[in-house]
This record gives C-alpha cells, structure tokens and sequence, in this order.
C-alpha cells in the first residue's frame, strides 16, 4: 500500500486537509489525528523527520505554519517520503503562487485533486509538476 | 466602512476567478483559521452543522452553491463531525453535468463514503456513465472515482470498461485505468486474475507516467509472486538505465535528479527480483552501480536514491563492488550531522550488517551516539540495529541498555515490543543462568503486564527442568538464586501480576528446598502476597496453592507443621470467597494437611513438575460403571459430532469458501464462528523471525579466545519467542561457562581497549588494531564511558578479523586488494586502498604510489581514464571528491600516525579535497539560486496579503502565520 495518509495539520494543531487511503471511521480519525499532533508537532528542527508510530510511520514536513505529515507503511523510503511531501508543497506552489495555509484553506477542494493526481491507491502515481496540474487547469477552462 | 469591505470582497472574488465563493464560506473559513482553541472551533463546527441543515433544506438551490456547502461540508467531517446527513448531495453532485461540479460531488463522496456504504451502489451507474465520456477529462475523474469507491462487489459492473481504457489514446486514461486495475487486484485479486498480462503490457508504454503507474501493480504482484516475473529483469534493468541516463522528459526531474521517485520504486522491484538469485542480480550490478556514482549526494533526494541503492544491494545476490560503494554511502550518511541521514545509516547498517557483520566497527562512535541521543526516533532505530548484530559476547550491554530504556518510557506499544526483544535475546544469548534469571526479573518488574503470560510459563519451566541432565548442583544453585532474588522483590509494592505468578510459584515449588529458609518465613511472605493483592484472583490462586506446597512438603519430611495465624485467617477467607476455583484450593490445603506424610508424598511430591502426569483421556477406568448403567436401561453417549452433524455441514461450507470470495452477493447465512485457535504468536516473533537471519560467525568460533568455548552462535537461528528448552539444556549446561568464565573475559576486553599499552595475552595482530583504535582517541574526544560502551558492544568482533582487515578494518575492501602483498604493512595497504576507493585518483595520488616501492599493480590507463573523466564530467568528479574526502578522515581515523611520509600526502590531498569542495560548493550555489527564484516573491506576498486582507480576513495575534507562503 505505502502512504496510508496525508495530513496537513497548522502549528496550533488544527487539520487543514486529510486524505485518508484507508477507511477510518470518524472517531478513529479524530483519534488518530490528535495522536499525530501530539508526537509530532512537538519536535524540534534538529530530530528526525520521521516517527514510527504503532505498525507504521509519519514522515513530516514543516513550511512556517503548516505541518505536512504523510503516513507511511514501515517498508517505505522515508528520505522518498520527505522529498514527496516537498514535491506536493512545490506543485502547490507553481499553482497557487507563493502557496500559504489560507490557500489551502479557500481551495480546499483543488488541494485535493492536486493529490488525486499524484496519489492513487496509497502509491506515488504521478512527479510530474506539468502533469498534475494539467487536468486542473484544463477543467479551468471549461 | 461596512459598504467598502463587500465591495473589497467581491473584488477579491473576481480576482480570483469567479469561484463564487460567499461571504458565508469566507466568515468559515476566516473563523476556523483564527480558532484558538479546539473547543472554540467545535463551537464554530456546530454552528456550520446547524446552518448547513437549514441551507439544505431550502428548495431549489442553485448548483455553485451546492459545491460550495459540499466543501463546508468537507471541513465539518475533516474537523471530525458527522455529515451524513447530507451525504445524498453529494451523491447527487456527481451526476451533474459540469466537470467542476461532478468532480467536487466524486471529491466529497469519496472523502465521506467508505466503498461499502449503501449510497456507493447509487454512484456506479453514473461511473458507467462516466466512463464512457467524449471528454478525457470526465474519464479520468470517474477512473479517480473507480480507484476509491469500487469494492469487490461491485468491480464486474466496471472491469470491461476499465480494460477498455487501457488503450485510451489520451495517457492520462491509461495511466488511471491502469491504477483502477491496481485497485481492484487490491480488492480482489480474482477478478482481475486473467487480466494481470496487461499490466505487463503497460510496462512498455511510450508514456512514462502509464510506465511508472504500472510499477505500483507490478511491485504488488512480484511481492507475492517472484518467479513469475523474473524474465522482466530485462526490463526493469533497462528502464532504470534509461531514467538514469536522463532520457526521460525533465518535467520528470526533480531537484535535477531524473525521475527518483521511478528509479527508487524500480529499485525495490529489483531488490525483490535479484533476492537470492545471483542470474538475475549479475543483470542489475553494472545499472546499480551507475545510479552509485552518478546520484548527487548533496540533495536529500540523491540521498533518498542512494538508501534505496543499498537496500537492493543488501537483497541482491552479493557483489563486493556494490557492498563497497554501499559501505562509503553507509558512512557518508552516520558522520552526517543531518538526524534523517543518520537515521537512514543506521537502518542501512542494519541491511548490510547482515552480510558483512564487519562493516559496523568502523562506525561503533556514530552508533553509540545514535543510541545516545534524545531523539526516541533514532534511538529505537540503533536499537533495532543492536538487536540484530547482537551476539553472546554483547549481550549483556545490549539487553541493559535496552531495558533501562525500556523503564524510562511511557509508550506501551513499544514498551511492549522492546521487551519481547529482550526476552528473545536473553533467551537466546544468555551468558549466564543468573544473568538470566536477574534480567527477565527486571524485564517482568518493569513491564511485566505487557510481556506474553508464555514467557512467564517457560521461565517458570526453565527453573525447573534445570539445564544440565546431570548437573544436579547447578541446578538447585540457579533454583535458590531464583528464590534469593524473588524474596528480596516481593517487598517491592506494585508488581506486575504474571510476575507475582512467577514469584508464587517458585517460592511454592523450591521456597524451602535448599533449607536456608523456613517454611514459616515463605509461607508468611506468600500471605503477605495474597493480601497485598487481594483483588487479584490468579496471585491470590498461585499464593494459596505455594502455600499448600511448602506444608505439603514439611509434612512428608516429617517435620512439624504449624500453620501460621494469618495463613490460617486467609484459608477462612478463601473458603468464602466468591470465586469457587480459590474456594477448592482453599478446601484442598485444609483436606491436605490433615493427612499423613505417606498419603502427601503421592500427592505432592517435591521437585516433581516437571514429570509428566499420565491422563486417560478415554476416562476407560469408567467403563464398568457406564456398563451398569447401560444394563439398567441409560441411553448410550452419542458423541457431540454425531449430535449435530456438524462435521459435514462445516466440510460443505469449506469447500463453498473460494467461490463466497469471488464477486457474487451470498445470500446463505455466514458460518457460525469457529473456536480460536489458542496459538497467540506475539508480532514480534513473527517479524524477527524474518528480520534476524542468523549470522554464521565462522571467524568468531575460530579466532577469538573466548569464543572456543562459547556455544556455536548460529545455532540461534530459531526466534520464536518461546524457551527451546531441548536445546538450551546443551548450550547453558556447560561447566565451562558459568559466569564467572564470561566475566573476566569480558572485563579482559575493558582493559585492552582501555589501556594503551596493555597487550594481555590477545596475538600481535590484535595489538596493531588496538593502536590503530587508539591513535584516533586524540583527534576525537571521546569520552572513556562511550569508548567503554563501544568496546563492549563491539568488542566480539573488533577482536577478530584483523589480520584480513589490515591496518584499518575496511575489511570489504580486503577482497578487493589481494593482489597488494600483505607484507608491504599498514602504509602500502592505505595507499592502495586509496587507489581502489576511488574511481578518479589524482596526479598527487599517483606520485605517491611510485614512490613506495611496493607499486602495486594498478593499471595506468585506468589511472589516466580517471585523469580524462575528471576534466569531462563534472558529476563523476564530484563523485570522486565525496570519495577523496572520506578517505583521509579515515586514514586520520585509523591509519597509523608514525608513517610520516603518507601524512604529507595526506595533507596535499586534503588540499585537493578543498578545490573539490569548492566547486562543489559552486554547485550547491547555483540550486540555491535557482531555488529561490522559485520561492518566495515579495511582492506576489504582498499583494497577496492586500488581497486577504480586503477580503476582510485580517491575520489575529494568535495566527500570524497564517499567511506567510510555505516555502519562506
């Protein structure tokens, strides 16, 4: 399976998007996401990006206010992990321009289809910046 | 003032391209994102739940704004609320027309529905619908829709389409098409069975993206099946070559790398493919060692890349060359100051070290700091890797250390997990019976609830079986260490339940067997146990059962018993007691001391748990009585299989089994619940059993002087977490290794390591290594602790290999350098290692190698090659400079310092490696240069910021982040 989730979560620990490739149920959701916040958001610069938590990993990103965390199977290239989750925030990037939170926030759902494009059934689908942005700026036009 | 702020937000609207989004949706937005607290945006959810039911009940809602509740709704669930009940406009959302608004319907149902809800089934017809759309787009928004919300039974209303699409003209459909074949191989796997050859098929696309699409199902399928696809080893060999070699397009680089994230997925298929085979690995070594030399190690990807070289590398049939370029990444990554790359050396070393145990010597500091440092993540790394170089001579450090980690945290998941690792070492490596014995104590004390109750069971069992057949004396020795260390814990408040079953136990079988103790004293302290824990049933069983035992014993040594008064007050109390198990034990201590001395001894007889009880299962010694009962006219037993005629319905259901699991509706009942099957195998057992490939350690039997006499390390190689008392009893059962044969063996290796000068009794070779290890002691200030911990750690194995290794422990390399004579000495050996760790030695390099006059034979048109490759390449060269750089550092590290001559050449070369660095630092420059282009704009910020904040969401105090861009 490899990435199980992606979350993108604000340093006061509030989610800005969730994509799950598992199904949860709400309550595990919630549960798992307070989980995240708490082992994660408190580390420093200088430890791993990467924290192994039950039978899986997060690997985690910070840009200023946003923390992206991917979940990953044990298996998994974390330093991979981490570079993907670069590669998101730099598609999102080219997209938006100078992407920041309340981008996501406003945008929620083209967020989404940018991830779509690049994540299909847990597995990394598609790097190419050009051609994860192509449908959506095609579907602009119509 | 009010007027202005529309007017400010509906501009903003049109700027931003006529989403339409509403004052409402900004308001949400603008309150989420300033919420303070968790329970403040509760609040704020609530509301939006209440507006959104009154909104959605309005009639006839324009379709804009239906997308727009659909994404409010989004945000509720996302903050972890319930939607459902607007579940049904998202469904209905999907059948629009418009691409926007059918692609944010897929969106919201695939983040609110799972693939079994009712509602799916009402979603499929309009994927059918979907798929078969003029415009691409819309098929690759149903193919997304498929990839989420298809599950077993509903794949046959989709699949003929779906393959259809494979030959879509546009790549983006095949792309998905084939990821939504991926899908439903996940789901299941029959449906598509006879399709699996188009994924093949796909391989050869002329897009890259459907190619790299397909190594997903690929990489599932070859998981599960190897040797069918070992003919592709061609192929992926030859696609890897080529993303390499940059022929594919550059939308698909990334931080100028081609395409890593394809080249890391074909390297795990190929380390799947080229495991245990060496045909197929001999195809891959030349492509693997290209991506070794041309990967740029400066870039967290490269790096990424890199990791994922020597994780094929340490699957694939063994190639020192490989291992050797493994090695330099390995120890690029430990002296890294980055935490990530040490984190990957660690678990790199921990691949290699499974087939070159010697590799981790020279990186004992970086392990020891690894293991030292705050960060928990890298901390359990090093111990997974210490778990798998663990090894007799070791593990006593490895086990202490694992434990006072284990007592220092909270987390039960992994308290759980370190402590099965311990028990599986202990059991394993034990030096020592009471080694043992104190360290499953202490495993026990701390996390004792958390252990297996087997482990428990068979430490129990191991006490009593003893180890030797005919060491009766060892035995009773380890027996009254067990009830020495038992007595002094069971004063201890709180202790674990399984372990006071244990402690009970024992006292119970052996308390009064070596005559130091009365059997009043053990039976005093088995009432205190029993009150101390009242609530506890099972101790309060094991208590009263030990008790009856030491009576049981007293009285058939024909010794007086006097039952204590609180022992007395507790048989009363048990006699009431609710529970009717402790009542009978209760009952049957009192039936027991009322007999006598001969009576008790067929009953309980001492020291005899281990004897086997004979049981007639047939219960036969009953016929006569049955027989009676039948001539009086008893119905005859009819046995339970006859009664319900069970067995055959369970047969018929088996064999209907396969065809349930392929795609209908079932329409019988399910079966009824089979009974558990006891075999509780803890994870960890499962997992090491493939994680710790037992090392043969030929060189340890043979060249260390302690391990003569140590048992054969490789017979370690069953993990299971259970006692293998068979062969234990031959391992711990020798006279030889009692502890105190280990201990002064151990404390020997202190002292060498330690001392400079001291030799003792370790060969000549042995002592240049010592030098060799010392001579770097000021260089590096390493504290006399660490040095003390790395010795120990490592110690086993530092000890043997030196003559094969030379003068500093590369021993990889040693294969490589056989044609240099082992008697030129340590000088001549750096020299040439020199020449062969790098592909592009330098002129400095080769004066100094004519100067020695032990040459070795290095071809000098190979030499002149490198010369060429340096002005040609530039990658290659920095490929050469990361090598060159390494080198001296560990000639600084290891090589003798008296060689004076080799350290001037040692200092020109560091010369070198500063013009290298140099350039490569120009290098580096440029990315950053070319990267902050990219990033932020100063005045896109600004305008940006203007923008939002005419919209009339102001940064608050508690947020100003808000609206700095990501990547600042």
């Amino acid at each position: 399976m490899g990435i199980r989730f992606i979350l993108m979560v604000n340093k006061q620990g509030q989610t800005r998007l969730a994509q799950y490739y598992e199904h949860l149920t709400l309550q595990e959701r919630r549960a798992l996401e307070a989980e995240i916040v708490r082992k994660c958001l408190a580390r420093n610069e200088q430890q791993c990006s990467f924290v192994e938590l039950r039978n899986y990993k997060i690997v985690y990103r910070r840009y200023v206010s946003l923390f992206f965390l991917v979940g990953v199977d044990n298996d998994e290239n974390e330093l991979a992990i981490l570079e993907f989750i670069h590669l998101i925030a730099e598609t999102m990037d080219r997209h938006f321009g100078n992407v920041c939170e309340l981008d996501i926030m406003f945008h929620l759902e083209r967020a989404h289809f940018m991830l779509d494009e690049m994540v299909l059934n847990g597995c990394i689908v598609e790097t190419s910046k050009t051609n994860i942005l192509a449908p959506i700026q095609q579907m602009d036009k119509t | 003032m009010e007027q202005l702020k529309t007017i400010g937000r509906e501009l903003a609207m049109g700027s931003q391209g006529g989403f339409g989004q509403s004052k409402e949706f900004l308001d949400l937005v603008k309150s989420i994102g300033e919420a303070r607290s968790k329970a403040e945006e509760e609040r704020i959810v609530l509301h939006e739940i209440e507006t959104l039911k009154r909104r959605l009940a309005e009639p006839d809602i324009p379709k804009r704004k239906m997308k727009e509740y659909l994404i409010r709704l989004v945000y509720v669930e996302m903050l972890g609320h319930d939607a459902s009940f607007a579940y049904i406009h998202a469904v209905k959302m999907t059948h629009d027309d418009n691409l926007v608004l059918k692609r944010t319907g897929y969106l919201a149902v695939s983040l609110f529905l799972n693939d079994d809800h009712d509602l799916i089934i009402l979603i499929v017809n309009t994927i059918q619908k979907d798929l078969k759309s003029d415009n691409y787009l819309v098929v690759c928004t149903a193919l997304n829709a498929v990839c989420k919300l298809i599950n077993d039974e509903t794949v046959p209303a989709v699949l003929p389409q779906v393959v259809e699409l494979l030959a879509h003209q546009k790549e983006a459909v095949r792309k998905k098409a084939i990821m939504a074949l991926h899908r439903f191989y996940q789901k299941s796997p029959s449906s598509v069975s006879h399709l699996v050859s188009n994924f093949r098929k796909r391989l050869c696309d002329n897009d890259p993206g459907v190619m790299g699409a397909t190594l997903c199902p690929l990489f599932d399928l070859i998981t599960i099946d190897v040797n069918t696809y070992k003919d592709l080893v061609v192929s992926f060999v030859s696609i890897l070559k080529q993303v390499a070699e940059r022929r594919l397009p550059k939308t698909y680089d990334y931080h100028q790398l081609p395409a890593p994230f394809i080249q890391i997925r074909l390297l795990k298929i190929l380390a799947m493919l080229g495991s245990g085979d060496k045909q197929a690995s001999e195809k891959m070594y030349t492509v693997v060692s290209d991506i070794f030399k041309k990967c740029d190690s400066t870039s967290n990807i490269g790096n990424a890349v890199l990791y994922e070289c020597i994780c094929c590398v340490s699957a694939i049939h063994l190639n020192p060359k490989l291992l050797d370029q493994a090695a330099q990444v390995i120890s690029r990554f430990l002296k890294s100051d980055s935490h990530n790359l040490k984190y990957m050396g660690i678990d790199a070393l921990g691949r290699l070290i499974k087939i070159s145990p010697e590799i981790a010597e020279q990186h004992q500091l970086a392990v020891i700091d690894c293991l030292e440092d705050p960060d928990d993540t890298l901390k359990r790394k090093t111990f997974e890797l210490l778990y798998k170089m663990t090894k007799s001579s070791n593990v006593e450090v490895i086990v202490d250390h694992m434990i006072s980690y284990m007592i220092s945290i909270n987390d039960n998941h992994y308290k759980t997990y370190i402590a099965s690792r311990c028990v599986e070492l202990a059991e394993q490596f034990a030096p020592s019976n009471q080694w043992f014995i104190q360290t499953m104590n202490k495993v026990f004390e701390h996390a004792g609830d958390l252990v297996n109750v087997k482990v428990a069971h068979n430490l129990m069992k191991l006490i009593a079986e003893g180890f030797g057949e005919d060491d009766d004396t060892a035995d009773s020795q380890l027996r009254s260490s067990a009830v020495e260390s038992y007595l002094r814990i069971i004063v201890e408040p709180k202790l674990p339940s399984v372990f006071l079953q244990v402690i009970c136990w024992v006292l119970g079988e052996y308390g009064t067997a070596d005559g130091k103790y009365s059997a009043s004293y053990i039976t005093g302290k088995l009432c205190d146990v029993a009150e101390a824990y009242s609530n506890d049933e099972t101790v309060k069983a094991y208590a009263v059962t030990a008790i009856m035992k030491i009576y049981a014993f007293e009285i058939s040594a024909a010794r007086k018993v006097d039952m204590l008064p609180e022992c007395q007050s507790l048989v009363e109390e048990l006699s009431a007691s609710h529970s009717t198990d402790l009542q009978q034990r209760a009952y049957e201590l009192q039936a027991v001391i009322g007999i006598d001395a001969h009576a008790i001894e067929s009953i309980m007889p001492s020291d005899a748990s281990c004897e086997d009880i004979e049981i007639d299962k047939n219960l036969s010694f009953l016929d006569g009585y049955v027989q009676r009962a039948i001539e009086k006219g008893a119905q005859p037993y009819i046995s339970e299989n006859e009664r319900t005629g069970m067995l055959n319905i369970n047969n018929f259901r088996n064999q209907d089994q396969p065809e349930a699991l392929s795609h209908s509706l079932r329409f019988e009942a399910y079966e009824l619940p089979k009974p558990l099957v006891p075999s509780r195998v803890p994870p960890a057992a499962v997992a090491s059993s493939t994680e710790l490939v037992p090392v043969p350690e030929p060189y340890y039997a043979r060249e260390t002087h302690q391990a003569a006499s140590l048992p054969s390390v490789s017979d370690a190689g069953s993990t299971e977490l259970k006692l293998r008392l068979d062969g234990v009893q031959k391992k711990w059962g020798r006279p030889t290794y009692s502890s105190s044969a280990s201990l002064t063996s151990t404390s020997g290796s202190h002292k060498t390591t330690n001392g400079v000068t001291q030799v003792d009794g370790v060969s000549t070779s042995n002592s240049k290594g010592r030098e060799a290890y010392d001579s770097r002691k000021p260089s590096v200030e390493i504290s006399p602790e660490k040095q003390k911990l790395a010795s120990s750690l490592f110690g086993g194995s530092s000890r043997t290999e030196k003559r094969a290794s030379s003068g500093n422990h590369k021993v990889s390399k040693a294969t490589e350098k056989s044609h240099v004579g082992k008697a030129a000495g340590a000088h001549s050996d750096a020299v040439a290692e020199k020449i062969n760790s790098e592909p592009t030695p330098d002129l400095l390099d080769f004066s100094d190698s004519a100067v020695t006059s032990t040459a070795p034979s290095v071809d000098p048109f190979q030499q002149l090659e490198g010369l060429l490759d340096q002005t040609e390449a530039t990658s290659t060269m920095n490929n050469g400079a990361a090598g060159a750089s390494r080198t001296p550092e560990i000639m600084g590290l290891y090589a003798d310092s008296a060689v004076s001559g080799l350290s001037s050449s040692v200092a020109n070369r560091d010369e070198f490696n500063l013009a290298s660095e140099l350039s490569n630092a120009a290098r580096t420059s440029q990315v950053g240069v070319s990267q902050l282009n990219k990033g932020p704009n100063p005045k896109d910020s600004l305008e940006k910021d203007a923008l939002v904040r005419q919209m009339g969401v102001n940064p608050t105090s508690e947020n100003p982040n808000l609206f700095k861009d990501l990547l600042g």
